[in-house]
Protein backbone atom coordinates (compact mmCIF):
# COMPACT_ATOMS: atom_id res chain seq x y z
CA UNK A 1 0.00 0.00 0.00
CA UNK A 2 1.01 3.23 -1.36
CA UNK A 3 2.33 5.70 1.73
CA UNK A 4 1.28 9.22 1.43
CA UNK A 5 3.51 11.94 2.86
CA UNK A 6 4.11 15.74 1.99
CA UNK A 7 7.67 15.31 0.68
CA UNK A 8 9.07 12.25 -0.83
CA UNK A 9 12.95 12.32 -0.88
CA UNK A 10 15.33 10.58 -3.36
CA UNK A 11 18.62 10.06 -0.91
CA UNK A 12 19.77 10.25 2.71
CA UNK A 13 22.62 12.10 2.77
CA UNK A 14 23.81 14.95 4.93
CA UNK A 15 21.12 17.13 2.97
CA UNK A 16 18.40 14.89 2.78
CA UNK A 17 18.92 14.48 6.58
CA UNK A 18 18.77 18.38 7.19
CA UNK A 19 15.97 18.87 4.65
CA UNK A 20 13.78 16.49 7.55
CA UNK A 21 14.57 18.94 9.52
CA UNK A 22 13.90 22.37 8.03
CA UNK A 23 10.32 20.67 6.55
CA UNK A 24 9.80 19.29 10.11
CA UNK A 25 10.06 22.60 11.52
CA UNK A 26 7.17 23.41 9.01
CA UNK A 27 5.12 20.37 10.27
CA UNK A 28 6.40 18.95 7.13
CA UNK A 29 6.32 15.47 7.43
CA UNK A 30 8.85 13.21 4.81
CA UNK A 31 9.90 9.67 3.68
CA UNK A 32 13.30 8.82 2.27
CA UNK A 33 14.44 6.87 -0.18
CA UNK A 34 18.10 5.59 -0.42
CA UNK A 35 20.20 2.63 -2.56
CA UNK A 36 22.51 2.79 0.64
CA UNK A 37 21.55 0.09 3.53
CA UNK A 38 22.15 3.45 5.86
CA UNK A 39 21.65 6.76 6.16
CA UNK A 40 24.90 9.48 5.20
CA UNK A 41 25.52 9.07 1.58
CA UNK A 42 28.87 9.52 0.37
CA UNK A 43 29.44 11.20 4.14
CA UNK A 44 29.49 7.27 5.31
CA UNK A 45 29.74 5.34 2.28
CA UNK A 46 33.32 7.06 1.30
CA UNK A 47 34.58 9.15 4.26
CA UNK A 48 33.22 7.59 7.06
CA UNK A 49 36.13 8.38 9.02
CA UNK A 50 37.41 11.14 7.07
CA UNK A 51 38.13 14.43 8.65
CA UNK A 52 35.76 17.50 7.19
CA UNK A 53 36.60 20.75 8.43
CA UNK A 54 34.02 23.12 6.89
CA UNK A 55 30.80 22.49 8.62
CA UNK A 56 29.93 25.56 10.01
CA UNK A 57 30.11 25.22 14.17
CA UNK A 58 31.84 22.10 14.21
CA UNK A 59 35.95 22.41 13.64
CA UNK A 60 35.95 19.28 12.90
CA UNK A 61 33.58 16.13 11.91
CA UNK A 62 33.89 13.00 10.46
CA UNK A 63 31.40 11.67 7.97
CA UNK A 64 29.82 9.21 9.87
CA UNK A 65 29.82 11.23 12.86
CA UNK A 66 28.22 14.06 11.05
CA UNK A 67 25.54 11.53 9.72
CA UNK A 68 24.88 10.36 13.41
CA UNK A 69 24.45 14.06 14.45
CA UNK A 70 22.05 15.24 11.83
CA UNK A 71 19.86 11.42 12.72
CA UNK A 72 20.09 12.75 16.07
CA UNK A 73 18.59 16.33 14.95
CA UNK A 74 15.87 15.04 12.96
CA UNK A 75 15.06 12.32 15.25
CA UNK A 76 11.94 14.42 16.66
CA UNK A 77 10.53 14.86 13.22
CA UNK A 78 10.27 10.42 12.69
CA UNK A 79 10.93 10.44 9.15
CA UNK A 80 10.17 7.25 7.08
CA UNK A 81 13.59 5.73 5.92
CA UNK A 82 13.01 3.04 2.47
CA UNK A 83 16.78 1.94 2.87
CA UNK A 84 18.61 -0.73 0.26
CA UNK A 85 15.86 0.59 -2.33
CA UNK A 86 16.62 2.36 -5.40
CA UNK A 87 14.02 5.06 -6.86
CA UNK A 88 12.84 3.40 -10.07
CA UNK A 89 10.03 5.48 -10.89
CA UNK A 90 7.87 9.03 -10.57
CA UNK A 91 4.96 9.64 -11.99
CA UNK A 92 2.42 12.13 -11.91
CA UNK A 93 -1.13 10.86 -10.42
CA UNK A 94 -4.47 12.64 -11.53
CA UNK A 95 -4.67 14.59 -8.06
CA UNK A 96 -1.45 16.59 -8.96
CA UNK A 97 0.41 14.26 -6.47
CA UNK A 98 3.97 12.79 -7.42
CA UNK A 99 4.28 8.42 -6.42
CA UNK A 100 7.84 7.43 -6.10
CA UNK A 101 8.35 3.87 -6.58
CA UNK A 102 11.34 1.99 -5.64
CA UNK A 103 12.33 -1.46 -6.88
CA UNK A 104 11.60 -2.78 -3.20
CA UNK A 105 7.90 -2.43 -4.46
CA UNK A 106 7.64 0.98 -1.85
CA UNK A 107 5.78 4.42 -3.11
CA UNK A 108 5.69 7.31 -2.03
CA UNK A 109 2.80 9.26 -2.90
CA UNK A 110 3.47 13.24 -1.86
CA UNK A 111 2.40 16.51 -3.66
CA UNK A 112 6.42 17.74 -3.27
CA UNK A 113 9.47 15.44 -4.38
CA UNK A 114 12.75 16.52 -3.40
CA UNK A 115 15.96 15.19 -5.44
CA UNK A 116 18.82 14.73 -2.87
CA UNK A 117 20.59 12.61 -4.56
CA UNK A 118 24.48 13.28 -4.79
CA UNK A 119 25.53 12.28 -8.18
CA UNK A 120 23.05 9.28 -7.95
CA UNK A 121 22.81 5.55 -6.79
CA UNK A 122 26.09 3.70 -5.50
CA UNK A 123 25.94 0.57 -8.17
CA UNK A 124 28.94 -2.04 -7.60
CA UNK A 125 31.72 -1.36 -9.88
CA UNK A 126 31.53 -4.24 -12.88
CA UNK A 127 35.18 -5.14 -14.05
CA UNK A 128 36.25 -4.05 -17.31
CA UNK A 129 36.10 -7.62 -19.05
CA UNK A 130 34.53 -7.84 -22.23
CA UNK A 131 30.88 -9.20 -22.08
CA UNK A 132 30.44 -10.04 -18.73
CA UNK A 133 26.84 -8.07 -18.67
CA UNK A 134 25.88 -11.53 -20.31
CA UNK A 135 26.84 -13.27 -17.33
CA UNK A 136 25.37 -10.90 -14.18
CA UNK A 137 22.71 -12.24 -12.58
CA UNK A 138 23.24 -16.06 -13.45
CA UNK A 139 26.62 -16.87 -12.77
CA UNK A 140 28.59 -13.16 -12.09
CA UNK A 141 27.31 -11.54 -9.23
CA UNK A 142 28.28 -8.34 -7.08
CA UNK A 143 26.08 -9.10 -3.89
CA UNK A 144 25.30 -12.25 -2.18
CA UNK A 145 21.95 -12.59 -1.31
CA UNK A 146 21.53 -15.77 0.13
CA UNK A 147 24.53 -18.09 0.60
CA UNK A 148 22.81 -21.32 -0.39
CA UNK A 149 22.76 -20.18 -4.01
CA UNK A 150 26.66 -20.76 -3.59
CA UNK A 151 26.79 -24.56 -2.30
CA UNK A 152 28.62 -27.07 -4.44
CA UNK A 153 29.71 -24.38 -6.85
CA UNK A 154 32.98 -23.48 -8.00
CA UNK A 155 33.59 -20.10 -7.12
CA UNK A 156 35.97 -17.61 -8.04
CA UNK A 157 36.15 -14.20 -6.02
CA UNK A 158 38.11 -11.08 -7.12
CA UNK A 159 39.35 -8.23 -4.69
CA UNK A 160 40.95 -7.45 -1.90
CA UNK A 161 38.48 -5.79 0.55
CA UNK A 162 36.36 -6.92 3.32
CA UNK A 163 33.41 -7.79 1.32
CA UNK A 164 35.84 -10.44 -0.95
CA UNK A 165 37.81 -11.78 2.27
CA UNK A 166 34.50 -11.99 4.16
CA UNK A 167 32.54 -13.60 1.54
CA UNK A 168 35.56 -15.96 1.01
CA UNK A 169 35.63 -17.17 4.43
CA UNK A 170 31.72 -17.59 4.22
CA UNK A 171 31.46 -19.42 1.24
CA UNK A 172 34.66 -21.92 1.41
CA UNK A 173 32.77 -24.27 3.44
CA UNK A 174 29.99 -24.60 1.89
CA UNK A 175 31.31 -24.19 -1.95
CA UNK A 176 32.39 -27.05 -4.01
CA UNK A 177 35.64 -24.98 -4.48
CA UNK A 178 36.90 -21.53 -4.25
CA UNK A 179 39.24 -19.38 -5.68
CA UNK A 180 40.28 -16.21 -4.31
CA UNK A 181 42.11 -13.96 -7.14
CA UNK A 182 43.54 -10.03 -6.35
CA UNK A 183 46.13 -8.16 -7.88
CA UNK A 184 48.85 -8.45 -4.56
CA UNK A 185 49.49 -10.24 -2.00
CA UNK A 186 48.17 -7.48 0.20
CA UNK A 187 44.75 -6.82 1.39
CA UNK A 188 43.18 -3.61 2.79
CA UNK A 189 40.51 -5.99 4.48
CA UNK A 190 40.60 -6.67 8.33
CA UNK A 191 43.91 -8.20 9.12
CA UNK A 192 42.22 -11.60 11.13
CA UNK A 193 40.51 -12.18 8.06
CA UNK A 194 43.43 -12.00 6.05
CA UNK A 195 44.76 -14.28 7.83
CA UNK A 196 42.27 -16.52 8.04
CA UNK A 197 42.24 -17.07 4.80
CA UNK A 198 45.90 -18.00 4.74
CA UNK A 199 45.40 -20.44 6.59
CA UNK A 200 42.77 -22.04 4.53
CA UNK A 201 44.72 -21.59 1.59
CA UNK A 202 47.70 -23.34 3.46
CA UNK A 203 44.67 -26.00 4.53
CA UNK A 204 44.54 -26.68 0.73
CA UNK A 205 40.68 -25.66 1.71
CA UNK A 206 40.96 -22.52 -0.94
CA UNK A 207 43.54 -21.63 -3.28
CA UNK A 208 44.65 -17.85 -3.49
CA UNK A 209 46.22 -16.26 -6.55
CA UNK A 210 47.98 -12.78 -6.98
CA UNK A 211 46.30 -12.70 -10.12
CA UNK A 212 43.43 -10.92 -12.22
CA UNK A 213 40.83 -12.07 -13.81
CA UNK A 214 40.79 -11.33 -17.81
CA UNK A 215 38.52 -13.18 -19.21
CA UNK A 216 35.15 -14.92 -19.27
CA UNK A 217 33.81 -18.39 -21.22
CA UNK A 218 30.80 -19.80 -20.75
CA UNK A 219 27.49 -19.67 -23.09
CA UNK A 220 24.02 -18.30 -22.16
CA UNK A 221 25.25 -16.25 -19.25
CA UNK A 222 26.56 -19.54 -17.90
CA UNK A 223 30.43 -19.51 -17.20
CA UNK A 224 32.05 -22.37 -17.22
CA UNK A 225 36.26 -20.73 -16.64
CA UNK A 226 37.67 -17.58 -16.41
CA UNK A 227 40.61 -16.47 -17.86
CA UNK A 228 43.00 -15.47 -15.38
CA UNK A 229 46.70 -13.36 -15.84
CA UNK A 230 49.24 -13.20 -13.15
CA UNK A 231 51.73 -11.26 -12.13
CA UNK A 232 54.21 -12.18 -14.46
CA UNK A 233 51.55 -11.69 -17.04
CA UNK A 234 51.60 -15.22 -17.70
CA UNK A 235 47.58 -16.43 -18.60
CA UNK A 236 45.86 -19.73 -17.94
CA UNK A 237 42.42 -20.53 -18.13
CA UNK A 238 40.45 -21.92 -14.76
CA UNK A 239 36.96 -23.60 -14.72
CA UNK A 240 34.37 -22.05 -12.77
CA UNK A 241 30.79 -21.62 -13.04
CA UNK A 242 30.65 -18.28 -10.95
CA UNK A 243 32.10 -15.36 -10.26
CA UNK A 244 32.10 -13.12 -7.36
CA UNK A 245 34.05 -9.47 -7.98
CA UNK A 246 33.95 -7.53 -5.54
CA UNK A 247 35.54 -3.60 -6.04
CA UNK A 248 32.93 -1.99 -4.09
CA UNK A 249 30.95 0.65 -5.33
CA UNK A 250 30.64 3.66 -7.38
CA UNK A 251 28.67 6.07 -8.27
CA UNK A 252 25.95 6.28 -11.23
CA UNK A 253 22.81 8.35 -11.80
CA UNK A 254 21.05 5.53 -12.81
CA UNK A 255 16.76 5.51 -13.44
CA UNK A 256 16.81 9.65 -11.95
CA UNK A 257 17.98 10.17 -15.85
CA UNK A 258 14.42 8.31 -16.97
CA UNK A 259 12.09 10.58 -14.57
CA UNK A 260 11.39 13.18 -17.39
CA UNK A 261 13.62 16.22 -15.64
CA UNK A 262 15.09 17.86 -17.52
CA UNK A 263 18.50 16.84 -16.22
CA UNK A 264 22.00 19.78 -17.92
CA UNK A 265 24.75 17.36 -17.60
CA UNK A 266 23.34 14.83 -15.02
CA UNK A 267 22.16 17.74 -12.91
CA UNK A 268 18.94 18.79 -12.16
CA UNK A 269 19.09 22.90 -13.02
CA UNK A 270 16.59 24.89 -10.35
CA UNK A 271 16.19 28.32 -8.97
CA UNK A 272 17.76 29.97 -5.89
CA UNK A 273 14.79 31.10 -4.36
CA UNK A 274 12.70 27.84 -4.05
CA UNK A 275 15.33 25.32 -5.30
CA UNK A 276 12.37 24.01 -7.14
CA UNK A 277 13.45 22.33 -10.63
CA UNK A 278 11.60 23.25 -13.79
CA UNK A 279 9.29 20.78 -13.53
CA UNK A 280 6.51 21.91 -10.55
CA UNK A 281 7.00 20.08 -7.37
CA UNK A 282 10.13 18.32 -7.83
CA UNK A 283 13.03 20.32 -6.37
CA UNK A 284 16.66 19.58 -6.09
CA UNK A 285 19.26 20.33 -3.33
CA UNK A 286 22.79 19.22 -2.27
CA UNK A 287 25.37 18.04 -5.14
CA UNK A 288 22.98 17.12 -7.39
CA UNK A 289 21.37 20.64 -8.01
CA UNK A 290 22.82 23.51 -10.47
CA UNK A 291 22.53 27.33 -10.31
CA UNK A 292 24.96 30.03 -11.12
CA UNK A 293 27.58 29.89 -8.93
CA UNK A 294 26.80 26.61 -7.67
CA UNK A 295 29.30 24.65 -5.37
CA UNK A 296 29.18 20.92 -4.31
CA UNK A 297 29.70 22.05 -0.32
CA UNK A 298 27.49 20.11 2.37
CA UNK A 299 27.14 23.55 3.70
CA UNK A 300 25.40 24.90 0.58
CA UNK A 301 22.99 22.20 1.06
CA UNK A 302 22.09 23.23 4.26
CA UNK A 303 20.95 26.24 3.01
CA UNK A 304 19.41 25.33 -0.07
CA UNK A 305 16.98 23.06 2.08
CA UNK A 306 15.98 25.55 4.28
CA UNK A 307 14.77 28.05 1.19
CA UNK A 308 13.37 24.37 -0.03
CA UNK A 309 11.73 23.86 2.66
CA UNK A 310 9.66 27.17 2.97
CA UNK A 311 8.52 27.04 -1.02
CA UNK A 312 7.35 23.21 -0.35
CA UNK A 313 4.85 24.32 2.45
CA UNK A 314 3.23 26.69 -0.25
CA UNK A 315 2.63 23.54 -2.41
CA UNK A 316 1.67 21.16 0.44
CA UNK A 317 -0.15 23.61 2.49
CA UNK A 318 -2.04 25.59 -0.12
CA UNK A 319 -4.35 27.41 2.89
CA UNK A 320 -2.04 27.92 5.15
CA UNK A 321 0.21 30.71 6.21
CA UNK A 322 3.63 29.86 6.47
CA UNK A 323 5.03 31.31 10.23
CA UNK A 324 8.54 32.50 9.87
CA UNK A 325 10.06 31.45 13.43
CA UNK A 326 13.39 31.06 15.47
CA UNK A 327 13.96 27.60 17.44
CA UNK A 328 15.61 29.78 19.95
CA UNK A 329 12.86 31.63 20.30
CA UNK A 330 9.44 29.78 19.26
CA UNK A 331 7.68 27.57 21.94
CA UNK A 332 5.99 25.92 19.26
CA UNK A 333 9.38 25.30 17.14
CA UNK A 334 11.12 23.77 20.77
CA UNK A 335 7.40 21.57 21.46
CA UNK A 336 8.57 19.91 17.48
CA UNK A 337 12.14 19.73 18.37
CA UNK A 338 10.72 17.82 22.12
CA UNK A 339 12.87 20.37 23.96
CA UNK A 340 9.90 22.24 25.28
CA UNK B 1 54.38 22.06 -16.56
CA UNK B 2 52.63 19.85 -18.89
CA UNK B 3 50.88 16.54 -18.54
CA UNK B 4 50.18 14.07 -21.21
CA UNK B 5 47.10 12.24 -20.60
CA UNK B 6 45.45 9.59 -22.48
CA UNK B 7 41.75 9.26 -22.82
CA UNK B 8 39.51 5.78 -22.43
CA UNK B 9 39.70 6.23 -26.55
CA UNK B 10 43.16 6.30 -26.70
CA UNK B 11 43.21 10.36 -27.20
CA UNK B 12 46.48 12.24 -25.99
CA UNK B 13 45.40 15.02 -24.22
CA UNK B 14 48.39 17.74 -23.91
CA UNK B 15 47.55 19.26 -20.35
CA UNK B 16 48.76 22.47 -18.31
CA UNK B 17 49.57 21.47 -15.18
CA UNK B 18 49.60 23.70 -11.44
CA UNK B 19 52.17 23.51 -9.31
CA UNK B 20 50.40 22.09 -5.85
CA UNK B 21 47.11 20.94 -7.51
CA UNK B 22 46.78 16.98 -8.12
CA UNK B 23 47.08 15.54 -10.85
CA UNK B 24 42.97 14.43 -10.44
CA UNK B 25 41.99 18.43 -10.45
CA UNK B 26 43.71 18.99 -13.69
CA UNK B 27 42.26 15.65 -15.75
CA UNK B 28 38.45 16.82 -14.15
CA UNK B 29 38.74 20.51 -14.46
CA UNK B 30 40.36 19.31 -18.51
CA UNK B 31 36.85 17.83 -18.66
CA UNK B 32 38.53 13.97 -18.89
CA UNK B 33 36.32 11.30 -17.80
CA UNK B 34 37.81 10.97 -14.29
CA UNK B 35 34.68 10.71 -11.39
CA UNK B 36 36.86 11.55 -8.48
CA UNK B 37 33.86 11.05 -6.71
CA UNK B 38 35.38 11.49 -3.28
CA UNK B 39 36.59 14.55 -4.38
CA UNK B 40 40.40 13.71 -3.55
CA UNK B 41 40.15 12.15 -0.18
CA UNK B 42 41.55 9.04 -1.40
CA UNK B 43 38.92 7.11 -0.22
CA UNK B 44 37.12 6.04 -3.77
CA UNK B 45 39.46 4.73 -6.41
CA UNK B 46 37.49 6.47 -9.14
CA UNK B 47 40.52 8.61 -10.41
CA UNK B 48 42.77 5.59 -11.18
CA UNK B 49 45.34 6.22 -13.85
CA UNK B 50 48.25 4.32 -15.17
CA UNK B 51 51.77 6.58 -14.87
CA UNK B 52 54.30 5.34 -18.08
CA UNK B 53 56.75 3.25 -16.70
CA UNK B 54 59.71 6.15 -17.45
CA UNK B 55 57.57 8.52 -15.41
CA UNK B 56 56.67 6.20 -12.33
CA UNK B 57 60.20 6.22 -10.66
CA UNK B 58 60.42 10.07 -10.41
CA UNK B 59 56.95 9.66 -8.43
CA UNK B 60 57.08 9.82 -4.43
CA UNK B 61 56.04 6.05 -3.51
CA UNK B 62 52.38 5.18 -2.98
CA UNK B 63 51.60 5.52 0.80
CA UNK B 64 49.59 2.91 2.27
CA UNK B 65 46.37 4.41 1.93
CA UNK B 66 46.83 4.74 -1.52
CA UNK B 67 47.71 1.10 -2.06
CA UNK B 68 44.83 0.02 0.22
CA UNK B 69 42.70 1.84 -1.86
CA UNK B 70 43.68 0.51 -5.49
CA UNK B 71 42.06 -2.54 -3.95
CA UNK B 72 39.05 -0.97 -4.94
CA UNK B 73 39.98 0.00 -8.37
CA UNK B 74 39.38 -2.43 -11.62
CA UNK B 75 42.02 -3.52 -13.97
CA UNK B 76 45.03 -2.65 -11.57
CA UNK B 77 48.78 -2.44 -13.04
CA UNK B 78 51.90 -2.34 -11.47
CA UNK B 79 51.87 1.51 -12.52
CA UNK B 80 48.37 2.17 -11.46
CA UNK B 81 48.26 5.01 -9.04
CA UNK B 82 45.41 7.56 -8.17
CA UNK B 83 45.52 10.74 -9.60
CA UNK B 84 44.47 12.64 -6.41
CA UNK B 85 47.67 11.24 -4.70
CA UNK B 86 50.15 13.07 -7.51
CA UNK B 87 51.27 16.57 -7.09
CA UNK B 88 52.06 17.94 -10.03
CA UNK B 89 55.35 19.93 -9.38
CA UNK B 90 58.39 21.26 -12.31
CA UNK B 91 59.61 17.71 -11.91
CA UNK B 92 57.13 15.88 -13.30
CA UNK B 93 56.76 18.21 -16.54
CA UNK B 94 55.69 15.62 -19.29
CA UNK B 95 54.33 13.34 -17.21
CA UNK B 96 52.21 10.89 -19.02
CA UNK B 97 49.45 9.17 -17.76
CA UNK B 98 46.82 7.27 -18.95
CA UNK B 99 43.12 7.27 -17.61
CA UNK B 100 41.98 3.49 -16.58
CA UNK B 101 38.85 1.94 -17.56
CA UNK B 102 35.87 2.54 -16.03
Amino acid sequence: MAIETDVAILGAGPCALFAVFELGLLDLKAELVDILDRPGGQCTELYPEKPIYDIPGLPVVNGQELTDRLLDQIKPFRAGFHLGQMANGLQRLGDGRWQLSTDAGTEIIAPVVLIAAGAGSFVPKRPPIAGIEAYEGKSVHYAVRKMDAFRDRDVVIAGGGDSALDWTLNLAPIAKSLTLVHHRDGFRAQQHSVNRMRELAAEGKIKFHVASVKGLHGAEGQLEAVTLSGADKQEWRHACDTFLPFFGLTIKLGPIAEFGLNLHENLVAVDTARFESETPGIFAIGDIATYPGKLKLILCGFHEAALMAQAAFHICRPNEKLRFQYTTSSSSLQKKLGVA
Amino acid sequence: MKIIATDRNGKEHVLEGRNDWSVMEILRDAGLPVAAECGGACACATCHVYVDQEWLDKLPPRSDAETDMLDMALAVEPNSRLSCQITCKPELDGIKVTVAPE
